[in-house]
């Protein structure tokens, strides 16, 4: 009866949504991090959760990455269920010790005994002003390693969802959630809660050309579509949702449909996922290639303080619908 | 062995020669080769057949007098009786 | 230490095998130029078989029937790539031969093959990805080469309207649209053999196609009195029983490959030079009553009697109107011979198949004036034709090839 019903919603009230129903439904479950707490976080995700929730379960931690990330492994190999809590994607690198040496790894060389089941948040990407100390895009660092889980949070929907099956997960998990998109409203089904976390989807169909993308790119890309088919291409947007174990049956199976692929992200282009994208398209669907696969990437700078730079450093919508058509006809 | 039977036999080799014609369509004046369309080859074979199944040789120089269905059939008749 | 833990993860398993035993490559053979790709429909061997020179291993299906496949290699089949109904290029390894050298019966190559066998870090690709596109230098997608592959179109002949005039799939839809237009619609025919005629038809058409395209052709033609064969032959006949008889086209078939010992640039492929050939292997053309041709070749020919040509017809014309012939007998003609028989047309002038430089052909011997010493008689008279590749041979070469055929079939006894 109330399958049809949506709310109004933002990015960021849908993360906070996932973050009470995970406290509520297991009480494992624990947020840690810099100004979770009191502050209500950074950017406001926990607002008004340590006066519900005290402070054992919404804990305050000093400024160590490194030290705190640290305690969350801990925790979860004792049994409980962490979210780990990093401000943003590049204070994240003072924790890739803990993640990649530990995290990643003790399943492996503890010979399958132990699991470590975390999960690790953190905001990435432009949209505030933030600068090159805060703003970056970093999925593909983690993506590359074997061992972690990597999600990235392109929509409202998965906003709501993917936060409480990654805590299912008996492995490390890392979500990246996009502080661009904070304050976007956009329409979910008022009883949404726990999605996939093994597939990639299909976020409008098309059968001119694929789009795939992910994170920040995915809305952008499917404004681009909209735009592209007033002039009569059908765009197919692909969002990979799972960045590690990359889900390629479904970018793949979407390339053998519209014979021509576009990947759009917003981390630098070199050795990036759609680099990744593109050398498996290539492997593995290259007689249904039309067209070469073209990557549309972030601009390889420092992302830059101004607003109109920060801007042009990412692939905005009008750089996606000038590049499909180029694609389409040359 | 009646005309009528003969004929059966006759169709029946030609339809082996040449599974994709219709022999038993030949009126009996027709040029059994030329209607049928079967070259030089398989008239060969049609004749090997023959011997097989009937025990009639034709030799070469007779070949002229069995042209057509009609004749056929009265070349085979007589060297049968 | 970890890079020591793993070193064998860095070899491949291609590596591996080149590093122990080469391993013989059976690959999808091409049976003819136009052959672009076949089915495999069943494997003759497993893993395990020793194979020698000459076995058929496998029956693989393509546009002109179903083909029994010798190898060329004798081994043991290590591994066999393809399965069955799998359609590949012509070129794709379908099958690993272990050399008869390395030690026969010994599955496990080296010592140090004995540690568990590990997974290869490549990925298992799809067989079709390994081998390399037919159209070398033409710029077009992978797709619309696959999509003009699939359905026998020439790209030489599509316009390309991608980036940089590239082909693509719209361009080489247009391209089969508009010439399936012009094709007549099919003939609702209830054809016996199992490959439909219509891929023959193709087959042809792309063969010939390349042919006009590419050969330039020089034509010569001959009047043969034929009475001396034809008596011989009626004499010879006459001493045999009818399953023996000789038919005339055995004579013309011996003498073309006589006169092709003195002429062996006649008797040659043309791939970027001439190349000769030591055997003369004669591409005789059979044609199937529901429309459409093939040519088996009659291996050897010079060095069979009569009796034994007329066997080898005896044996192909049947098979060939099957379509049921060896991969041998469609790739390795070098010449061809195309005889009209009689009622037919007097002389026939033919379009070579590449890479062959020559054809061949034979009207219908009719009775014709003919004019000899002074007199003037009614002979049976043959004409003779012979289309050379003007590239390998000029006309002075073919006009001796052509006396030299008809002084053959002047001394019919000598045949």
């Amino acid at each position: 009866m109330a399958d049809n019903k949506t709310i109004k919603i933002t990015y960021r009230e849908a993360l906070k949504q996932a973050i009470r129903e995970a406290l509520l439904g297991d009480e494992r479950v624990f947020l840690m991090g810099e100004d979770v707490g009191r502050y209500g976080g950074a950017f406001a995700v926990s607002k008004g959760l340590l006066q519900e929730f005290g402070p054992d379960r919404i804990m305050d931690v000093p400024l160590s990455e490194s030290g705190f990330t640290g305690a969350g492994i801990g925790a979860a190999l004792a049994g409980m269920r962490p979210i780990v809590e990093v401000m943003t994607v590049n204070f994240s690198l003072l924790a890739m010790d803990q993640i990649v040496n530990n995290a990643a790894t003790l399943l492996h060389m503890s010979g399958g005994q132990l699991n470590v089941p975390v999960v690790i948040r953190m905001g990435c990407g432009i949209g505030r002003q933030l600068a090159a100390q805060h703003s970056h895009s970093w999925e593909p660092l983690y993506a590359h390693i074997p061992g972690l889980i990597v999600l990235s949070v392109g929509t409202h929907e998965d906003a709501r969802g993917m936060l409480l099956s990654a805590l299912k997960s008996p492995d490390p998990v890392v979500i990246f959630e996009y502080t661009y998109m904070l304050n976007m409203e956009a329409e979910i089904p008022a009883g949404a809660g726990a999605v996939d976390i093994s597939k990639a989807k299909v976020r409008r169909e098309g059968k001119d050309i694929s789009i795939i993308t992910y994170g920040a790119g995915v809305y952008k890309s499917l404004e681009a579509a909209t735009e592209l088919a007033a002039s009569g291409i059908e765009a197919e947007v692909v969002d990979l949702r799972v960045l590690r174990p990359l889900d390629e049956t479904t970018f793949l199976a979407s390339v053998g449909k519209t014979h021509r692929a576009l990947v759009v992200e917003e981390a630098w282009r070199s050795v990036g996922l759609a680099a990744e994208v593109s050398a498996r398209i290539t492997e593995k669907a290259f007689y249904e290639l039309d067209a070469p696969v073209q990557r549309l990437c972030g601009v390889e700078v420092p992302i830059p303080y101004p607003k109109h730079l920060e801007d042009a450093s990412v692939p905005q919508r009008g750089d996606i619908v000038r590049a499909v058509k180029k694609m389409i006809k040359p | 062995m009646t005309e009528a039977e003969l004929k059966t036999v006759i169709f029946q080799l030609l339809k082996q020669i040449a599974p994709d014609t219709e022999p038993s369509t030949l009126q009996s004046g027709d040029n059994i080769r030329d209607t049928l369309g079967i070259d030089s080859f398989d008239a060969l074979q049609f004749l090997v057949a023959l011997d097989e199944k009937l025990g009639i040789e034709i030799p070469e120089q007779d070949y002229g007098k069995t042209g057509t269905l009609e004749q056929l059939v009265a070349y085979v008749q007589s060297k049968m009786s | 230490m970890c890079e020591r833990a793993f070193p064998n993860h860095l070899i491949t398993k291609s590596t591996y095998n080149q590093i122990h035993i080469p391993m013989i490559e059976f690959r999808m053979p091409s049976l003819g130029a136009d052959m672009e790709d076949g089915t495999l429909r069943e494997w003759k061997v497993k893993p395990g078989d020793m194979v020698h020179r000459g076995d058929i291993i496998a029956d693989v299906e393509t546009m002109k029937g179903i083909i029994e496949i010798e190898v060329f290699d004798e081994g043991i089949v290590e591994q066999l790539l393809i399965k069955e109904d799998e359609k590949v290029p012509v070129g794709t390894v379908m099958a690993l031969i272990a050399p008869s050298k390395a030690e026969v019966g010994v599955k496990t190559p080296a010592p140090e093959a004995k540690a568990p066998e590990l997974h290869p870090i490549e990925e298992k690709m799809p067989a079709a990805a390994v081998s390399v596109p037919a159209h070398e230098g033409i710029r077009a997608s992978p797709l619309a080469k696959r999509i003009a592959a699939e359905n026998h179109l020439d790209l030489a002949t599509v316009h390309g309207t991608g980036e940089g005039g590239a082909i693509t799939r719209e361009d080489v839809e247009k391209a089969i649209a508009e010439r399936d237009i012009k094709l007549p619609p099919r003939a609702p025919v209830a054809a016996p053999p199992a490959v439909a005629t219509d891929s023959i038809r193709m087959a042809v058409a792309a063969a010939m196609s390349k042919s006009n395209r590419e050969i330039p052709h020089y034509y010569l033609d001959i009047a043969i009195d034929m009475s001396k064969a034809l008596a011989w032959l009626a004499e010879a006949n006459r001493q045999r029983p009818v399953q023996k008889r000789l038919l005339p086209v055995v004579l013309l078939i011996k003498a073309v490959a006589r006169s092709l010992q003195e002429f062996p640039d006649l008797n040659a492929l043309w791939d970027n030079g001439l190349q000769r050939k030591k055997d003369i292997n004669i591409g005789f053309v059979v044609s199937l009553r529901t429309g459409g041709l093939v040519v088996p070749a009659i291996h050897h020919a010079d060095k069979k009697t009569l009796d034994e040509i007329m066997e080898a017809l005896n044996d192909l014309i049947p098979r060939a109107r099957a379509l049921k012939l060896r991969s041998s007998e469609l790739s390795e003609s070098t010449i061809t011979l195309t005889n009209l028989g009689d009622g037919g047309a007097d002389s026939v002038f033919g379009v070579i198949y590449p890479p062959q430089v020559a054809i061949v052909g034979f009207g219908g011997i009719t009775e014709q004036p003919f004019a000899e010493n002074g007199m003037l008689g009614v002979r049976p008279v043959l004409r003779a034709t012979l289309a050379g590749d003007h590239r390998a041979t000029d006309g002075l070469t073919g006009s001796r090839f052509l006396a030299t055929l008809k002084k053959h079939l002047q001394q019919p006894e000598t045949l």
